[in-house]
């Protein structure tokens, strides 16, 4: 029987109301992060002073700091005028007079212009990897290289020629980019040639050469698969590509050189240095070792014994080694298992060195995205009738890899850092190379905090921007709970 | 429980050919030395819809995905639709392009929208052109009654569209056999309705069809023929009004009485 108070019948329903006024906004914020008890109250003001603290003393060393002057002493001088003799702050004279060097090594000073326009094509070759095929931004990114290559190029004193010859090119890719953002791709597939070409300069006909071979796997391949299948044909192609660049290549290109002898000086390795070098080793083995990462992590998974044990093997002596000792491989071990006479480039060596040792994390990670995929995914996949490389190009991957991002790019920031490690085989890496150097230099002997300050500021930036473009990425892959 | 919901239908017209389907003959498999599936023969004729079903473990949702090799079976024969399933990739990528699987998870592909989930096997498997796959993907779509959902992913659908889905992605490649593994259940009980809907349309079109399900009443409407299974084998066939109404068998009187008892 139902008494008074346990029947109850709703005759109006109720509207939304706001939350009360210490229950929204910042006030709400506030009291729920920083003032939430009387403990977090007094730990935020401890905070607040502590921070007020540091950046008194930090902010008045930096921007009291001396842009002019010819050594460690004037600027000392210097500050002990303006500051008085107690007065500390920054000598940033340094940097005003060797960034250069920081930046570019002992690369020949007329030549600045290689690598700079080499590093603003890398860019444009990343506008359609990055944002494929969305026009606007495709084209804001190439005009906004194209107006920093200027500015830079105008700033490094180039002269006119090639000042023509960049804008030129710029704003025929920014065209390209409003016209057919995804031709761009083109550019990217070219760009490790027209890259090297730039930096290491010599003759034209070897990168085209080089790609010529890639030219001739493609079509080998293509050709083949349909009969053979994809790893057959990929392994033929790859012979029939490998006898072209080791017994072919060298004969046509030099033929072609003592026709038409086209180049730019050529620039030795032992030159390469400060970010210039950092950017090479890491941009070029981070392009190598995701494809590479993918297949070791595609072998591990596989049914076939043999590629199964040489993934492992492979993936576990890698990571079972540290990187340095995989740099004194590439600096001296190696050329005793190379014959006698190859003079194989040391840079090149290191290159291919890091990108084995990045491909080997970056295949646990991609196991890792491969692992959380559920079953299912590979069943309909096979259900549907796709072939194994079908089903892992077009369902697999795509997802693996969106669960993978963060691990991907943590691995290739932490590639990028570890490029400074290159300078105990002898290279002059923007940290300790550069940096000693300058160092040693009688008018900055004694500097300390200022050239580590600006590399390590160097470094941030990229790899800041690197982990926010992989939260970008992130977010505009997310497909479920929205 | 679920006979109320499925409505009754004209049954006069869904006739079953002598036309071969799928051809099992002992066949057996194990999972390492279990024996999940133990002698099992089974013909299945063109136009038939069969219903599996059998307590959890009997083997019927591996019996099903032996027929388009997602389990492989280690003895026996088994042939669909003319091609005997070996080793050998080229037999069971044709079979798998002529039968289609839904699963009891659906299974569809988050990353890619309701559409490109419908035209991703036509385009690459069967070489359809891509505009020509969108056609047929939104025709099933409509069939299915969700072609306002084409744009969509899947996480923004709820379990009946998404099988549905499901459902019409196996038919966007106009396979002759479709097979249906427990499809509804993992829905929530008024989605259920939707897609055995789907079925019942599917089967009314003559669509060969085998069924691993709970849903006795879809059973009584649409099948055939129930085949009940325990332990790996086959322990009681009949057609449907047989089957419920005089079991033959201790173990189906018991599996009855447990699912139809309350």
């Amino acid at each position: 029987m139902a008494t008074a108070t346990d029947t109850f019948v709703r005759r109006e329903m109720l509207g939304q109301k706001e939350p009360p006024t210490s229950q929204r906004g910042i006030v709400k914020w506030m009291r729920e992060n920083l003032f939430s008890s009387l403990l977090n109250s007094v730990l935020t003001i401890i905070g607040l002073v502590f921070v007020y603290i540091v950046l008194r003393t930090v902010l008045p060393w930096v921007f009291f700091g001396v842009w002019h002057a010819g050594s460690l002493g004037e600027c000392r001088q210097i500050i002990a005028e303006t500051l008085g003799p107690d007065g500390s702050a920054a000598c940033w004279a340094m940097i005003a007079e060797r960034w250069k060097q920081f930046i570019f090594g002992f690369y020949p000073q007329d030549s600045y212009w290689r690598p700079t326009l080499a590093f603003a094509l890398l860019f444009t070759a990343l506008a359609p990897v990055l944002y494929y095929g969305i026009r606007h931004i495709n084209v804001r990114m190439v005009g906004a290289v194209g107006v920093l290559l200027m500015l830079a190029l105008w700033g490094l004193g180039t002269d006119a020629a090639h000042l023509m010859l960049a804008f030129v090119l710029m704003a025929a890719l920014t065209a390209v980019a409003w016209a057919a953002p995804k031709k761009l791709v083109w550019l990217t597939i070219l760009y490790p040639a027209i890259g090297f070409f730039l930096l290491w300069g010599g003759s034209v006909w070897g990168p085209v050469g080089a790609l010529f071979g890639f030219v001739i796997l493609a079509l080998v391949w293509y050709g083949l698969q349909r009969q053979l299948g994809v790893v057959v044909a990929g392994g033929a192609a790859l012979v029939t590509a490998a006898v072209w660049w080791l017994y072919v290549q060298t004969h046509v290109t030099g033929a072609l050189q003592s026709a038409l002898p086209l180049g730019l000086p050529p620039v030795r390795s032992d030159l390469f240095g400060g970010f210039l070098l950092a950017f090479v080793i890491g941009v070029t083995a981070i392009a190598a070792s995701l494809p590479m990462g993918i297949l070791l992590a595609l072998g591990r998974r596989s049914d076939m014994l043999l590629i199964k044990a040489l993934s492992v093997g492979f993936i576990e002596f890698i990571r079972g080694v540290p990187l340095i000792t995989m740099l004194f491989v590439a600096s001296l071990l190696l050329q005793y298992f190379l014959p006698p006479q190859t003079n194989f480039d040391l840079i090149l060596r290191v290159i291919i060195l890091v990108t084995l040792f990045s491909a080997a994390y970056i295949a646990e990670v991609v196991r890792g995205g491969l692992a959380a995929l559920p079953r299912g995914q590979y069943e309909a996949a096979d259900a549907l009738g796709l072939d194994y490389w079908q089903a892992q190009r077009l369902i697999i991957m795509p997802q693996a890899l969106k669960i993978s991002i963060p691990g991907i790019v943590s691995s290739f920031i932490g590639l990028f850092k570890d490029t400074t490690l290159v300078a105990l085989v002898g290279l002059a890496d923007p940290l300790q190379g550069i940096t000693k150097i300058v160092r040693a230099d009688i008018n900055w002997k004694g500097i300390y905090w200022e050239p580590y300050l600006f590399v390590g500021l160097i470094f941030f930036a990229c790899c800041f921007s690197m982990s926010r473009y992989s939260m970008y990425l992130e977010r505009k892959l997310k497909r479920d709970h929205r | 429980m679920s006979e109320a919901i499925v409505r009754q239908i004209d049954r006069s017209h869904m006739q079953v050919s002598d036309e071969i389907a799928i051809q099992i003959t002992s066949m057996n498999k194990w999972y390492g030395a279990f024996h999940v599936l133990r002698d099992i023969d089974m013909t299945v004729n063109r136009g038939e819809r069969i219903v599996i079903c059998g307590p959890s473990g009997s083997g019927k949702s591996t019996l099903i995905r032996c027929i388009n090799r997602l389990e492989e079976h280690q003895s026996g024969k088994i042939v669909v639709d003319g091609t005997e399933l070996t080793s050998d990739l080229k037999n069971i990528d044709k079979v798998r392009s002529e039968v289609g699987m839904v699963f009891q998870h659906f299974n569809l592909f988050p990353h890619l929208t309701i559409l490109e989930n419908c035209t991703l096997a036509p385009i690459w498997v069967r070489k359809t052109p891509k505009r020509e796959a969108e056609e047929v993907a939104m025709h099933f779509l409509s069939k299915v009654k969700i072609p306002e959902q084409a744009h969509k992913y899947p996480g923004q659908l709820s379990g009946g569209q998404q099988q549905r889905v499901a459902i019409a992605r196996s038919l966007c490649m106009k396979p002759r056999i479709m097979l249906f593994d427990e499809p509804t259940s993992a829905l929530d009980p008024e989605m259920i309705k939707e897609v055995l809907d789907t079925m019942i349309e599917l089967a009314e079109e003559g669509m060969t069809m085998l069924c691993v399900t709970h849903e006795m009443g879809f059973a009584q409407a649409v099948a055939n023929r129930v085949i009940f299974m325990d332990q790996g084998q086959i322990v009681e066939q009949n057609e449907p009004k047989e089957f419920f109404n005089n079991p033959q068998s201790d173990r189906t009187k018991l599996f009855l009485s447990q699912i139809l008892g309350h």
